[in-house]
């Protein structure tokens, strides 16, 4: 069984880790004509340490913010030298492609790449030890976005990275989540088959980032989408469209199986909602 | 192979088009933006394989990452504060010994803010493990182009060729740029065994716990040490195409055999020193220039030209902070088990001039028998 | 010349059945061979045979989510006897 796998057994993250989950069904839509691009962060790390590499497929990792351009030349090589077929494909963390590695998104996608860039997002700087990122929801607690006497967890919203990849015109964008697992595959078969620039957001629950059971992972990538919380679409010529409407679960349902929301008050937990029932047009 | 009128950087950017790049990504930068523009009309005018126009020189040099790792041979080039931003990335692709070339037209850093030349952005990426070839005139910069990337496919490690920018990049002169079936005499296609290839995949970048990176830092620093050869090699065989030679590939002797004082500098001032050795010799002055190519793999035998000389001046543009110049101290380092007095000059920062008499006046001061450290105004 | 690179699935190498606290284990008359298991694992360590569902001992690290997707809840967790 392991030998089937393009993304082996043998890789060291967390028990019950989302992104894991992610990456091999990513890797399982792909197939072996694939180049990996991958930036520094948990992906790397639980998956090549020297000499070891849970990749089956060709992969390389340079730094945590230029995965994008890496992955531009990967291709621009694979261009030249007559290769038409060879996918090339980036896997990065939330944040290298929310963050500091938002810069080089913005040019790959503004060239028009011929890259698929795959985010999984845990909502944080997870393998660095839980710092908030542009990707972390407000109110979330993380060690950079703490809850003290004063301040009581992120004060800024989530940056819109769906809206703002789309709107360099690229052919394809699009955010699934490991719950939905008919609609990853069917997303990222649809991305690797076209050309040009593409971007797939994945969300990806962390364990002890977010404080939760393992055995949950799933379950709150579902009520994510059911609450609202996390938008499931693509955008493609500019054009919206809902690929799972949510049932609009209350917020506090997907809160309280996370720690890292426990602190949030009834008030707070109000103004989150309001927020969401505006995203989706409900009162 | 004719002479043209041309501009350096054109000249420059035709040689390594010639070369037959895979990936050449550029981010323009004064003073090397004619060198950038050069090669995208090449790409226009389907001379040139292909021209990624990046958002920052940090994506430039990442984009050459991706491009080398899959096999092909790649090209940009910067100055002052690009080189500056790339730096994570330079040490990066040293560390994956990635044979990429770059031609840094050197510039001053910010800050203040100075777009002229001196050679403080390549020096502050000595510790890279990148090779550094210093060239003083535009002849000798398209002449070390194809080296660089020999050099650097057989190492499997990264070259930095440097051109005084302004001085060089944009001077009209007479060169003779190499045609392309003289390139293609002397360097094969690149074909690397490690690859990111979906028929063999292998996994690159993996990172090193303290058990496995130091071995990796050792084996790079054996095989810098064993380029000195390559080096060589390789200048001499180029030298044997063109019948133009720039000494050893090294390092460049002016009239130092029986020189009682020596100034050792690096790039096109020496143009200016070398005058200055032959009006100082018309008086009957025994004074030689030591041009240094290689700043690093950093040439310690110059020890058997320097050890019988009264005195050793070293002329550079850059400084280190707190601690004696660069230059100078590679230079002292290899003269120490000779005793000698060796004055550490500094000037020609953020583009001042520096002249035949700035070069006779260095002669002069080292004269005096007293071994100084000042800087050129 | 050492380049920093490593060979395709080394991984396998790693046995990270060794983490466990709790076991997964299947009931498999009851399974009705969804794929749900096979699907959700985060290191490939369920597998969907013609009798049942599988759990591959080495690499299975215990997290329970195959547990929790079952939709017939065939799979129990059950704790791992001590070595």
């Amino acid at each position: 069984m392991p030998e089937n796998e393009l993304f082996t057994p043998g890789h060291t993250a967390c028990a019950g880790c989302g992104a894991a989950i992610a990456l091999r069904m990513v890797m399982k839509a792909l197939g072996p004509d694939t180049i990996i691009v991958n930036a520094t962060g948990c992906s790397e790390i639980f998956t090549s340490k020297y000499p070891q590499s849970a990749w089956r497929v060709p992969y390389i990792h340079c730094l945590f913010e230029n995965a994008a351009p890496v992955a531009a030349g990967v291709a621009k090589a694979l261009e030249v030298s007559g290769n038409d077929h060879t996918k090339v494909v980036v896997i990065a963390g939330d944040g290298a492609t929310y963050d500091i590695g938002f810069g080089c998104l913005s040019g790959a996608l503004e060239r028009n790449d011929n890259i698929l860039y795959i985010c999984y997002d845990n909502e944080a700087y997870m393998n660095t030890g839980v710092q908030r990122s542009g990707a972390t929801p407000f109110g979330t607690n993380t060690t950079t976005s703490q809850v003290g006497s004063k301040i009581h967890g992120k004060t800024e919203w989530k940056k819109p990275i769906l809206d703002i990849v789309a709107a360099h015109h690229i052919p394809y964008a699009a955010s699934t989540t490991i719950a939905y697992f008919a609609d990853l595959d069917r997303k990222v078969k649809k991305a690797a088959a076209m050309k040009g620039a593409r971007f797939i957001n994945i969300h990806a629950p962390c364990v002890p980032g977010w404080g939760y059971d393992p055995a949950l992972s799933v379950k709150l990538s579902k009520l994510a989408v059911e609450t609202g919380m996390w938008k499931m679409c693509e955008i493609e010529d500019g054009k919206e469209t809902i690929s799972v409407p949510p049932k609009m679960t209350p917020v506090v349902e997907y809160f309280k199986l996370q720690k890292r929301f426990k602190h949030l008050t009834p008030e707070e937990i109000e103004v989150i909602q309001k927020k969401i029932n505006a995203v989706w047009g409900k009162q | 192979m004719a002479v043209e009128t041309i501009e350096g950087s054109f000249a420059i950017a035709k040689t390594v088009s010639r070369c037959e790049p895979g990936v050449v990504a550029c981010y323009p930068i004064t003073p090397s933006t004619h060198i950038a523009e050069d090669l995208d009309k090449l790409y226009a005018d389907g001379e040139l394989k292909s021209y990624v126009a990046v958002e920052s020189e940090f994506a430039a040099m990442s984009v050459l990452v991706g491009g080398s790792a899959a096999g092909a041979r790649t090209f940009t080039t910067t100055s002052g504060q690009g080189l500056a931003l790339m730096h994570e990335v330079v040490m990066a692709a040293a560390g994956m010994r990635l044979p990429i070339v770059a031609c840094v037209a050197n510039r001053a850093l910010s800050a203040p803010l100075n777009i002229w030349n001196d050679h403080q952005d390549s020096i502050s990426e000595r510790d890279s493990g990148w090779i550094q070839l210093f060239c003083e005139s535009n002849q000798e910069a398209v002449d070390t182009i194809p080296q660089a990337f020999k050099i650097a496919e057989s190492a499997m490690i990264p070259v930095m060729v440097c051109v005084d920018g302004f001085y060089l990049t944009h001077a009209v002169e007479q060169i003779e740029v190499p045609e392309k079936e003289m390139i293609a005499q002397y360097l094969p296609k690149f074909n690397p065994k490690i690859k990111l290839d979906a028929a063999a995949p292998l996994s690159l970048g993996v990172y090193a716990a303290p058990e496995h990176y130091q071995d990796f830092r050792e084996d790079l620093s054996k095989d810098f040490e064993a380029s000195n050869a390559a080096i060589e090699r390789y200048a001499e065989e180029w030298s044997g195409i063109t019948r133009r030679s720039y000494g050893n590939g090294r390092w460049e002797e002016y009239k130092t055999d029986d020189a009682e004082r020596v100034l050792i500098a690096m790039g096109s001032v020496c143009g200016n020193i070398k005058v200055a050795v032959d009006e100082l010799r018309k008086n009957g002055e025994k004074v030689g220039l030591l041009r240094i190519k290689s700043y690093r793999p950093f040439p310690y035998d110059i020890v058997r030209i320097l050890r019988n000389k009264q005195e050793i001046g070293v002329f550079e543009k850059d400084l280190s902070f707190g601690a004696k110049a660069p230059l100078f101290s590679e230079v002292a380092l290899s003269v120490r088990d000779w005793r000698m007095r060796v004055s550490s000059f500094i000037g020609g920062l953020g583009g001042k001039d520096v002249t035949v008499e700035h070069a006779k006046y260095m002669f002069t001061k080292m004269k005096e028998g007293a071994e100084v450290t000042e800087f050129i105004k | 010349m050492k380049i920093p690179y490593a060979q395709p699935g080394t991984a396998t190498a790693n046995k990270t059945g060794d983490w466990r606290s709790k076991k997964p284990v299947v009931n498999k008359p009851a399974c009705i061979k969804c794929g749900n298991c096979e699907r959700f694992c985060p290191d490939g360590a369920a597998e969907v045979k013609p009798d049942g569902a599988e759990i591959n001992y080495d690499f299975c690290k215990g997290c329970g989510i195959c547990a929790n997707e079952c939709p017939v809840k065939c799979i129990a967790m059950v704790e791992e006897e001590k070595k």
